[in-house]
């Protein structure tokens, strides 16, 4: 049935988004940024995993290993440069320095490879399994299946580790973490390195599905992957995966059976929406400020 | 003038302040004390509509102000300072001042883009009025100066001012004497007694500072873990054995 | 006190006269040839983009990144006023600006309640949906734009237009509502506290910034001719909110002279224009990171400054 394949394909995508949507939420939930250029990394993360493939032939596992750490890398480099230097800093200022390294990222990546979209080699062969009417396609599987692999590690990483307990307890009071002990510079850096390595390899899997990239395909997924965080609510783990399945699901639905140039308003609806009703989100909590 | 009747607010399941009733006369000053977090300036933040009192009735004047937002409880002529000063530093001292003449400013947008007489008038006015308030307060020579360049007791004293500004019949100060030495604590009871008098206000002070509390408050108002455990005059309260051990603990 | 205050204007009154003379002068005569007159155009169109952002930006401290839609908003009204009727430009450009405005007032009420970070995105995500919803106009060109816009902002019509702007929004701040409008700023609890309604004056500082966009999206549709709705996404609104803080987010002659710089760069550079896209953004990070209040941060320029100068050197000497 129709409506059973959009709905597995939007599984899918919002599997994507949720992967996007844990590293917006992990960053917001520990420095109370909204890290505009999450999208770029993701992107920078199918551009790894493309020349990982292409130029030094390295087959599926080891191109999302090497574009997962390329990416956490990079992440880490950039909250050292431009946002460690902005900690006390209005709000103001770090979303425009995050707005300006967003747009560095895309047109850095342009200026070196160039505009046109570069083709992914196929990583894995390109089946489908039927289940009854529907028809999943193997890049799909993959999808599905590294995502929720890696949301079960992210699982054992943040409720089962020492390091995890860290990033709670710097999410919930950083000031009182650092007097606790807890090195709050390697922290926030462990929390870029994981967002960012998740959203590298989003990019690749999104690659390998659409298998072509082009410097400017973070902006959107980035944005759409940011209303998930917040629809869920931001800085709720369970909530990033919420929003992002619910995100892709809503882009997959409207495009199939709405228009494909109104799923751009209607996610954006949606955070209006949820902003005017619920700003915390689905899953989130509501903060005040101490007067 | 001010009526406070029963008035509780629960944060989550916390109840900060449990069934608080509190009554304030005209030219009274009362002291709110009790240990740190016993819910004082929560109360402070339910008077000035900051916070919605989950039960309970407010009144002054005989009018039901519960649940007005801030800027209308100032309407209503009851003005605060915070515990933690929150000045507008890139703004003038003098700017700091006239902020608070613009709820009852007589001219409008179009008068301010025309720059018509009833506009230059009104500016003048709210010029000398804020001028005047800054010289009794011996701010008037750093007028032009920036609020963040502003030494800390200079920084407290413009607060009150800024408070006073907005013409309040009840004036509610968080913590007034926080940072002041003996003598600057001095200074501020003798300052808060002449504000009394000369504007014709009411005050209701939060304070730490027992010299300060014991030495110009009428009438006192003892928190402890959101409720009230005491109210008397400060003999009373000096020696009531709650009190002692609620700031103490037992056994004190 | 009235006497200078009357002195100063009329002094600001005789230099803009001046200004405006000598530019018309040598527009006309074509010594300032056809291209740098569309140049200055365009700069005097962007100073009013500037200036309208930096009210809600740096003086009401309200981070906008959908500034584009609005300018949208007053670009296509403006410009169907035109093709579809016989208004004439200047009533066609206002209405434009009100129209904006009350985009801006539709939009404000719900989202002005949001703090800081939320409002920034909802503005965004409002300018991406008139985007897209201009896109999916066909009355209005749709996504391969609308052409045939006769080309009538010339100088003295941009001139006046920016002029009035920046005196404008300069009376609104040097106002009452003006310290209110930077109370909100400042410290929005406190303001609050001293009876300043701010609710109700982010409200007016988001609109009237909007009317001021919408003008200049209707002298924008008139000066280029065509309208393509792709040209007002949000890159367009970051466009502006780099010449804001660049200026001095709470200055408005740092959105002046930033406005002209950045506008009059790019087209001068034209050589380096392949790398405006890298330069900029970079140059917007380092800004942040060791210059945040940008050139001339929340003060004014004034002629103050060089007497301070001069000042300080006799101390030197002495």
């Amino acid at each position: 049935m129709e409506f059973l394949q959009q709905l597995i394909n939007g599984l899918a995508l919002g599997s994507v988004y949720a992967l996007l949507a844990l590293g917006y939420t992990m960053v917001y939930g520990i420095i109370n940024l909204i890290n505009f250029a999450h999208g770029e990394i993701y992107m920078i993360g199918a551009f790894i995993g493309y020349f990982a493939s292409t130029t030094f032939n390295l087959s599926l596992i080891p191109t999302l290993i090497i574009s997962m750490i390329g990416s956490a890398i990079l992440g880490m480099i950039i909250e050292k440069v431009a946002y460690k230097p902005l900690r006390n800093s209005p709000r103001i200022t770090l979303l425009i320095t995050a707005i300006g390294m967003s747009l560095l990222l895309q047109n850095g990546m342009r200026f070196l490879v160039g505009p046109n979209p570069k083709p992914y080699k196929d990583l894995i062969p390109n089946s489908f399994i039927n289940l009854g009417n529907v028809q999943i396609n193997s890049k799909t599987l993959l999808m599905l299946g590294v995502s929720a692999l890696l949301v079960l590690l992210l699982q054992f990483i943040v409720y089962k580790t020492k390091v995890g307990l860290a990033m709670r307890a710097a999410s919930y009071d950083i000031e009182a973490a650092s007097l606790m002990g807890i090195n709050v510079n390697n922290t926030i850096s462990t929390t870029f390195a994981i967002g960012s390595a998740l959203a590298g390899i989003a990019g690749v899997l999104v690659a390998i599905a659409y298998p072509s990239i082009n410097p400017y395909m973070g902006t959107m997924p980035g944005l759409r992957a940011f209303v998930a965080a917040v629809l869920g609510g931001i800085g709720s783990i369970p909530g990033a995966l919420v929003g992002g399945v619910l995100i892709g699901l809503i882009e997959t639905l409207t495009k199939a059976y709405i228009s494909t140039s109104f799923s751009d308003a209607i996610v954006f609806s949606v955070l209006i929406i949820i902003l005017l009703i619920k700003p915390s989100g689905l899953l989130g909590k509501k903060t005040n400020e101490k007067v | 003038m001010l009526a406070v009747q029963n008035l509780s607010i629960e944060f989550g399941g916390l109840k900060a302040v449990s069934n608080l009733n509190l009554s304030i006369n005209s030219k009274e000053v009362v002291g709110l004390i009790g240990p740190n977090g016993a819910g004082k300036t929560t109360v402070f933040n339910m008077l000035t509509g900051v916070y919605t009192p989950t039960t309970g009735k407010i009144s002054y004047f005989g009018e039901d102000i519960n649940g007005l937002k801030p800027y209308a409880i100032t309407e209503k002529k009851i003005a605060r300072t915070f515990q933690n000063i929150r000045l507008f530093s890139e703004l003038s001292v003098i700017d700091n001042v006239k902020i608070s003449y613009n709820y009852r400013v007589k001219y409008n947008l179009f008068d301010s883009i025309f720059r018509t007489k009833k506009f230059r008038d009104e500016e003048n006015k709210i010029q000398e009025e804020s001028l005047e308030l800054l010289k009794a307060f011996s701010l008037d020579s750093k007028k032009d100066e920036l609020a963040k360049n502003l030494s800390y007791g200079e920084q407290r004293r413009l607060e009150i001012v800024r408070a006073l500004a907005t013409k309040p019949s009840l004036l509610l100060l968080d913590e007034p004497a926080a940072g002041m030495n003996p003598q600057e604590t001095k200074d501020l009871m003798e300052m808060i007694n002449w504000i009394k008098d000369k504007f014709n206000i009411s005050v209701l002070l939060i304070e730490h500072d027992m010299k300060l509390v014991m030495g110009i408050c009428e009438k006192i108002v003892v928190l402890d873990y959101g409720k009230k455990i005491a109210e008397g005059t400060p003999e009373e309260i000096k020696n009531n054995p709650k009190v002692i051990e609620a700031y103490l603990g037992e056994g004190a | 006190m009235k006497d200078i205050l009357k002195k100063s204007s009329f002094k600001a009154l005789m230099a803009i006269i001046a200004v405006f003379a000598l530019l018309n002068t040598l527009i006309q005569t074509g010594v300032i040839n056809y291209y740098y007159s569309g140049i200055i155009n365009l700069i005097l169109i962007n100073v009013i983009l500037a200036v309208s952002l930096n009210l809600i930006v740096g003086f009401t401290g309200q981070l906008c990144l959908g500034h584009a839609g609005f300018m949208a908003v007053g670009a296509y009204i403006s410009a169907i006023l035109t093709l579809k009727t016989n208004m004439p430009l200047i009533l066609g450009i206002i209405i434009g600006g009100i129209i904006a405005s009350l985009f801006a007032l539709l939009i404000g009420i719900p989202t002005l309640k949001l703090t800081g970070d939320y409002f920034a995105i909802t503005t965004l995500a409002f300018g991406e949906i008139i985007k897209v919803i201009i896109m999916n106009m066909d009355y209005l060109g749709g996504a391969s734009g609308l052409s045939g816009i006769p080309i009538k902002t010339k100088f003295p019509l941009a001139f006046i237009f920016t002029v009035l702007t920046i005196v404008i929004i300069s009376n609104i701040i040097k106002s009452s509502h003006g310290r209110a409008i930077i109370s909100i700023r400042e410290n929005e609890i406190a303001a609050q506290a001293m009876g300043v309604n701010t609710f109700k004056y982010k409200i007016y500082s988001f609109v009237i910034a909007a009317f001021f966009a919408g003008i200049a999206g209707a002298l924008y549709s008139h000066y280029i001719g065509f309208l393509q709705p792709a040209s007002f996404d949000y890159l367009q609104s970051i466009n502006i909110l780099v010449f804001v803080v660049f200026g001095g987010m709470g200055s408005l002659s740092g959105s002046i002279i930033s406005a002209s710089i950045l506008t009059f760069l790019p087209e001068a550079l034209r050589s380096i224009n392949e790398l405006r896209m890298i330069i900029y953004p970079l140059a917007l990070i380092i800004l942040m990171i060791f210059r945040p209040q940008g050139l001339l941060g929340n003060k004014e320029l004034s002629l103050k400054i060089f007497k301070n100068l001069a000042n300080r050197k006799e101390d030197k000497v002495c």
